[in-house]
């Protein structure tokens, strides 16, 4: 990937003094969307697209241009590419999450979660 | 059931549950797990590029602890009481390490926070320090004139109020609990939080209003 195209991956500026990412999860769309162009799933040009595709949808929708309304954009947008080129369809994801939900659910606080406490029921 | 009760288990259940992560933290979870069996994404490089940008990750999560102490009293005492153990229930990634002592401020008592050494600092609820917490200047003067330098910060304190100063090291920092201001009562936790600014947990800052925040 050539610097400009790596560029497209990098947080929001935020405004003088305040920090770039206010949760983790917002650093781990990044991540995992960067990662996923440099395997070629889907092209640099593809992310920029469809994140502004979302960006633009929110500002349309009224949504505050700050960096939640960016971050939850660009999660929909990896949700969209992973459905798109990874395979991860929207049932699967729902599905997973779930999964996900439950093992915070059932593990005792202080342990570590693993996603097969969430596949039991 | 009185009203009461079905409040009260409304009440538990958000205890409960009050380690779960957002909505979007479960989803991007659930996407990075299903990627990784795929073979589409390894988890290790996912975790070398946050470790690159996680000190970018602010005061916010201090802020919220601090909100919930506010509203719940029971989080409060154990906060008080070992503040490394009452945030594990956060689930904050990259916590870091050493422990973490929660100071709390009242009408006749301010706590202020520095590292005389290097720059201590409670990264994993409060992000990055910023520069003048780094600063020789900062780091001599805040124990030998606390009350000069909480005046340049703009905090004036009356002859009654005692300040104490709280020396971090790598294996103990600190968090000071601001005072909750009037005018906020029935504010939920993320209201809260947003008015909790990031160098009223650290002690420069004292007298937070429902109209500041976001510092």
């Amino acid at each position: 990937m050539s610097p400009s195209e790596q560029s497209r991956f990098a947080p929001r500026e935020g405004a003088e003094g305040d920090p770039v990412f206010d949760e983790p999860w917002q650093a781990q769309v990044l991540a995992i969307a960067f990662r996923l162009a440099e395997q070629n799933v889907f092209s640099p040009a593809q992310w920029s697209q469809t994140l502004g595709a979302e960006l633009s949808a929110a500002a349309a929708a009224g949504k505050p241009d700050n960096p939640d309304t960016y971050y939850h954009a660009a999660l929909a947008a990896l949700e969209s590419l992973a459905g798109s080129h990874g395979g991860v369809s929207e049932e699967i994801l729902d599905d997973r999450t779930e999964a996900w939900r439950r093992a915070y659910q059932n593990t005792p606080h202080g342990n570590p979660v693993k996603l097969e406490a969430g596949l039991k029921r | 059931m009185t009203k009461h009760d079905s409040r009260k288990i409304q009440q538990i259940h958000e205890e409960l549950h009050s380690h779960l992560p957002p909505e979007p933290a479960l989803r991007a979870k659930a996407l990075e797990s299903l990627l990784v069996e795929k073979g589409l994404v390894d988890p290790q490089a996912i975790e070398t590029w946050i470790e690159v940008y996680s000190e970018e990750i602010g005061p916010k999560r201090g802020a919220k602890v601090v909100a919930r102490a506010w509203r719940d009293p029971a989080f409060k005492a154990l906060l008080l009481e070992d503040g490394t153990k009452a945030i594990a229930q956060f689930d904050f990634v990259g916590h870091g390490g050493g422990h973490l002592k929660v100071l709390e401020n009242t009408d006749k008592l301010h706590n202020m926070v520095v590292c005389t050494l290097c720059s201590c600092y409670p990264i994993s609820v409060l992000g990055v320090p910023p520069n003048w917490y780094k600063t020789a200047a900062y780091r001599a003067r805040a124990i030998r004139e606390p009350r000069a330098v909480l005046k340049e910060f703009g905090v004036e304190l009356d002859g009654e109020t005692e300040v104490r100063v709280w020396d971090s090291t790598s294996e103990l920092r600190y968090l000071v609990l601001p005072q909750r201001p009037d005018g906020t009562d029935g504010w939920d936790e993320d209201r809260l939080a947003a008015i909790v600014t990031r160098n009223s947990m650290i002690g420069t800052e004292r007298d937070l209003g429902p109209g500041k925040g976001n510092g």
